[in-house]
């Protein structure tokens, strides 16, 4: 029995234990409902349309064949669909929603990219609906459009995104003797989460709509939902119990807004559920980067400068790419310059995708610091920490924690990197090169306002409630843990709801920041309902704790005891049945920077030093990692085989050894995938993919994945909350892609500068 | 996907018939092409008419006729089923690794020999309908011979088309000079050379193949052959496993003391059709197996080669993997 205070921070047993997932059984037995498997009674299915030009504006629709076509009961085009709140972005911003694209379906004729959706066939089947999308005839206006990354750099449309000393490094970059100055490109990718994104639109009348729809953004999306159809936020409800994954492209689009103004224009329910080539156009990528690093050292290699020059594109939207994000935060240099340029490409628009930036910004930042030791002939695991940066170099502030160091001296040792050699080609097996690499991994670490509701019932069973999300992380399971603690209650006692509007809000599931926000408000409102209980229990005369003080009682297999002799105690259900309540509900909300609020129940409550935490102004928050990588080469046929990998993360405290590795080991697929074979390629013709299904766009398979070795530091961030847990959902990719390219210098004294390494790069 | 009726039938001569009266009929076999097509729009048969009910799924010694000792192959056996026959695996090694080469085993579980035959293009722009496609629609243009043409053809193209023929079996069996035995009209059955089975393009790229609408696949025939022991089947491609290839090469060879008597090698990836590659082949016979000899016979072959912008590299890749399958063969067939 694990004895709590309850006036004292929860003792954490259950949190950190590897807990099997509480959905895993749901999951592989397929109980486990998602979006588009919520059928209603009468419902209709939407198939969109595409535009097939990238620019210009549509002249007319023929939807004579169409309408005729077997099952069909409407067809929505701008001509006739319900019009909705015009955009504008700061009522949107007002209303604490988004949209992951600045365009709402059907409202005028113009179209900016190609596969934009410009009407949408209602049927009474879905295959009815997707035959007769293809009968839809439209005529264009089309207008040349750019497609071409290097081409728009040119333009003069092209914008400023964040700027740090521009033009401050030349003058020491051409003075220096001991410098790398190299071009790195990174693709266009697409998030491809195995659930296509999904949506079922149900009115009940005119005001009030029910949305199951497959987003990270329960809350947001409710709030634009009810701008767009000018509904009270609390007359639209968004439901989704389940994600299969987003990696960032779930956030509200397109899809959902059609799926609802095809339910109001039909007054039936209507299921919109996207497909794979839709994927590759509708929902956001990650937009192409071209990255100059030049970086320069004095004679004991530590660096002198940094700089690191981006470009990638955006359109409709405010986002681009924050390609530098880990350049302000790894490694001391004097000198640092960090650039965005942004040019508009007549392409959807991109968005974040797992890591954004980071991902992509530490392949050429990674790349070039292996680049830049190799030079002074200096093993790139020294020459990373000579030139660590022990407090935020940018920010001038202290690292909330930072466990960088205590990473590479684990990794050394369990990946043996003191048989590598630092001269390349130097192992060779059969047809085989042999090459070791490495790289820091870095994401920064995000909290924001949870709020969660917690009932007790007299039954012994506890409902933990908030409007977070289950991606297919482990949230369920997280939470589950965190109010076991909270409330001295077994796992199996504990039953988690989330992916409901109506429930408390709870931040939108991106960023790795879901662990670090909603932990806190489930302790508080755990807390909370502790003390209650406390305070019944005390005052009643019939309980073992009457009259006793708040400090001398504690708990644990939901019952109150005396601290001082476990004998003397009190059930939960005991207390609850004889003063007559059948439940008990406490709500807090943890607000970083802040307080918990809640209501305070006297003499305990919340402590409220506990969100004291999360000052963004007094530490920078990050989590940490360094991934350890052998590659095999064969380069006669060019081919790249990533034989092992060891990560040491840090990443604060580890919720779930289980989940954590999980999200770990999934970071570095994702990014042995970027490295090796992801890219969206575009026909610049057309400014349109040409991998247009996941035959073309390529995902690791198993033989792509070699063991996966992780570590974690496991030390609590006492910065960040009072939990101490940073994210994990992200790092893992962070560097994965520079320490391959890395390895494969190693192994053959070729650098790789463009991704993906796909066998046809070896032979330029 | 249009509307379309299913039929099936266990009778190959209601089969063929159905196919002759209905122009717009086609065969289903695994499906694991045509509905995907017909999903995407670029097929559209009025009719599917379902044929893994008919009897040709054996795999068999063939005892008289000109291809006695050799081994027939049911059209409608799985690709899976073929693989793993032991027959197959111990003397036409080449044809079980170029089977599990291909695809995924979900998807090879389902295909037939015969569909594996048929099988489209995996051109971008031919599964893709708001794209011009001579192959899809005859006249309409060809977007792949200035567009992003990588995996597409080196060999034997034509302006009006560049694709190439996906299949890595029939690269196998175009190497051990395989015969496509059909079933034609009146119950007429033919022999195709598995060489002059698939077409190149020249100006009508929507003929992938010479059989006749009405025609169906009852077998493939293999001819004896001494290559068992040095053969080997070598696919490079943008992962290490379920992708089409970016080349593949085929290579047998059969000795006689040092020197090599008798050698075939083919090409997957690199035209419309499984390309033997006659000219190293000649080169080799009578020669030594070392490298310098697979080199050059190698690069006679490649010579000819014709890239389009983006698969400028297949040629030296083609010389490369040409190599490697030779010296593997030599190996029998081991890694080295
Ligand atoms: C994602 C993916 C990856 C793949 N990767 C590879 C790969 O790497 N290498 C590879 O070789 N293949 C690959 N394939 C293709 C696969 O091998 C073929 O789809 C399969 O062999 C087709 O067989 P099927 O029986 O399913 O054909 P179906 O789809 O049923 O038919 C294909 C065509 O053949 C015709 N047909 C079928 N049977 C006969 C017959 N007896 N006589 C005449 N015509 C007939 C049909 O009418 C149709 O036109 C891949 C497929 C997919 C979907």
């Amino acid at each position: 029995m694990a004895a709590n205070t309850p006036n004292q921070n929860t003792n954490m047993a259950i949190i950190g234990k590897p807990l099997d997932r509480v959905d895993g059984h749901l999951k592989v037995t397929g109980i486990a409902t998602f979006v588009a498997e919520f059928n209603q009674p009468n419902m209709a299915y939407a198939f969109p349309v595409r535009s097939t030009i990238a620019k210009g504006s549509i002249t007319g629709f023929d939807l004579i064949l169409a309408e005729k076509s077997g099952g069909v009961i409407s067809i929505l085009t701008h001509e006739n669909a319900p019009r909705l709140q015009p955009f504008d972005p700061l009522e949107i911003k007002k209303t604490g929603g988004f949209l992951a694209e600045n365009l709402i379906p059907l409202q005028d004729n113009k179209v900016h990219y190609f596969g934009q959706f410009i009407a949408v066939v209602l049927a009474e089947t879905f295959e009815e609906a997707r035959h007769a999308a293809t009968l839809v005839k439209v005529s264009y206006a089309k207008e040349k459009a750019d497609a071409d990354l290097n081409e728009a750099l040119l333009k003069s449309s092209v914008r400023e995104g964040a700027q740090l000393n521009k033009g401050q490094a030349s003058a020491i970059i051409e003075t220096s003797n001991l410098k790398i100055e190299q071009t790195y490109t990174t693709p266009a990718q697409n998030h491809h989460p195995m659930e296509p994104h999904a949506a079922i639109a149900i009115w009940d009348g005119a005001d009030k709509l029910t949305l199951y729809d497959s987003t990270q953004v329960i809350v947001g999306m409710r709030n634009i939902t009810a701008y767009f159809f000018k509904l009270k936020p609390e007359d639209v409800r968004i439901l989704c119990p389940y994600l299969g994954g987003g990696f960032g492209g779930k956030s509200p689009a397109a899809h959902n807004i059609l799926a609802a103004m095809a339910g109001k224009k039909i007054n039936r329910p209507v299921k919109l559920v996207i497909t794979r080539q839709m994927m590759q156009t509708n929902v956001g990528r990650r937009s192409p980067t071209i990255q100059k690093v030049a970086l320069a050292c004095d004679l004991q290699g530590k660096l002198t400068v940094i700089r690191h020059q981006n470009s990638s594109y955006s359109n409709l939207t405010d986002f681009s790419e924050p390609v530098g994000i880990q350049t302000q935060v790894l490694y001391n240099a004097p000198v640092r310059e960090i650039t965005h340029q942004i040019a508009k490409l007549d392409m959807n628009a991109p968005t974040y995708m797992r890591a954004p930036g980071h991902a992509v910004g530490s392949f050429a930042l990674e790349s070039a610091i292996d680049e830049m030791a190799y030079e002074l002939r200096m093993d790139p695991v020294q020459f990373r920490i000579l030139n660590h940066a022990s407090t935020d170099p940018v920010k001038k502030i202290n690292f909330s924690s930072n466990h960088l160091l205590e990473c590479f001296q684990i990794g050394v040792e369990k990946f043996g990197w003191a048989s590598r050699k630092i001269q390349p080609r130097q192992t060779r097996n059969g047809q085989w090169l042999v090459g070791y690499g490495m790289a820091t991994s870095v994401h920064h670490g995000v909290r924001r306002p949870a709020t969660v509701r917690i009932q007790l019932s007299n039954d012994g069973m506890a409902t933990v409630m908030t409007a977070s999300q289950e991606l297919g992380t482990g949230t369920y399971t997280i939470l589950t843990q965190t109010a076991a603690d909270a409330l001295g209650i077994a796992v199996g006692k504990i039953k988690v709801l989330v992916g409901d509007s109506d429930l408390p809000p709870a931040p939108f599931a991106a960023g790795s920041s879901t662990t670090a926000s909603v932990n806190p408000a489930v302790l508080a409102a755990g807390e909370l309902l502790r003390c209650e209980l406390m305070r019944i229990a005390i005052a009643d005369p019939k309980s073992k704790l009457n009259g006793r003080n708040t400090k001398d009682i504690s708990f644990a297999d939901s019952k109150l005891y005396l601290s001082s002799d476990i004998s003397i105690s009190d059930s939960y259900k005991d207390i609850m049945r004889r003063n007559n309540r059948e439940t008990m509900q406490a709500s807090a909300t943890a607000t970083p920077g802040g307080a918990a609020s809640g209501a305070t129940v006297a003499p305990c409550g919340p402590s409220m030093d506990q969100d004291q935490n999360y000052d963004t102004h007094k530490y920078s928050f990050h989590s940490f990692g360094a991934h350890f990588v052998e590659v095999w080469v064969d380069e006669d046929l060019g081919t790249i085989r990533v034989k092992r990998v060891t990560t040491v993360q840090d990443i604060g405290r580890v919720m779930n050894e289980k989940t954590a590795r999980s999200q770990v080991i999934g970071g570095v697929i994702f990014g042995i995938g970027a490295a090796l074979m992801e890219e969206t390629v575009f026909d610049n013709r057309w400014a349109s993919p040409v991998t247009r299904t996941l035959a073309d766009y390529h995902v690791p398979v198993n033989l792509d994945v070699p063991p996966i070795d992780v570590h974690f530091i496991g030390k609590p961030d006492p910065h960040i909350s009072s939990i101490g847990s940073k994210g994990v959902g992200e790092v893992g990719i962070v560097g994965v892609s520079a320490a391959i390219a890395n390895a494969v210098f190693n192994a053959t004294g070729k650098r790789l500068r463009n991704l993906p390494f796909t066998p046809d790069k070896l032979f330029v | 996907m249009r509307p379309f009726k299913y039929s099936t039938t266990n009778d190959i001569n209601v089969a063929v018939k159905m196919l002759q009266v209905k122009g717009h009929a086609k065969l289903l076999g695994g499906g694991t092409n045509i509905l995907d097509l017909m999903k995407e729009d670029v097929e559209h048969p009025e009719e599917l008419i379902d044929i893994t009910g008919l009897s040709y799924t054996q795999i068999k010694s063939i005892s008289s006729g000109p291809n006695a000792e050799g081994i027939s192959i049911g059209a409608l056996c799985k690709n899976t089923d073929t693989a793993n026959d032991p027959i197959i695996r111990q003397n036409f090694p080449l044809v079980a690794q170029a089977i599990l080469a291909g695809a995924s085993a979900q998807i090879r579980n389902m295909a037939t020999n015969g569909g594996n035959l048929n099988q489209r293009t995996r051109c971008s722009y031919f599964y893709d309908i708001a794209m011009p496609c001579n192959k899809r629609e005859p006249g309409a243009g060809c977007a792949a011979i200035e567009g992003i043409n990588k995996m597409h053809a080196i060999f034997g193209w034509s302006k009006d088309c560049v694709a190439v023929h996906p299949s890595d079996l029939c690269v196998a069996l175009v190497a051990l000079d395989a015969i496509v035995k059909v079933m034609g009209a009146g119950g007429k059955e033919r022999l195709i050379q598995f060489s002059d089975y698939h077409r190149l393009p020249g100006t009508d790229p929507q003929k992938d193949n010479n059989l006749q609408q009405e025609e169906i696949i009852t077998e493939i025939q293999l001819p004896k052959n001494n290559f068992a022991s040095k053969s080997y089947y070598l696919k490079v491609r943008d992962r290490s496993s379920y992708a089409f290839a970016l080349v593949s090469v085929a290579a047998a060879i059969e000795m006689a003391g040092n020197q090599i008597k008798q050698v075939r090698i083919a090409m997957g990836g690199v035209s419309h059709k499984p390309w033997r590659a006659y000219e190293a082949e000649q080169f080799l016979i009578n020669k030594t197996p070392d490298e310098a000899n697979f080199n050059l016979a190698a690069e006679l072959e490649m010579r000819n080669a014709k890239p389009l912008k983006h698969n400028k590299f297949k040629v030296e890749l083609g010389i490369r993997t040409m190599v490697r399958a030779l010296t593997q063969a030599m190996n029998g067939g081991k890694h080295t």
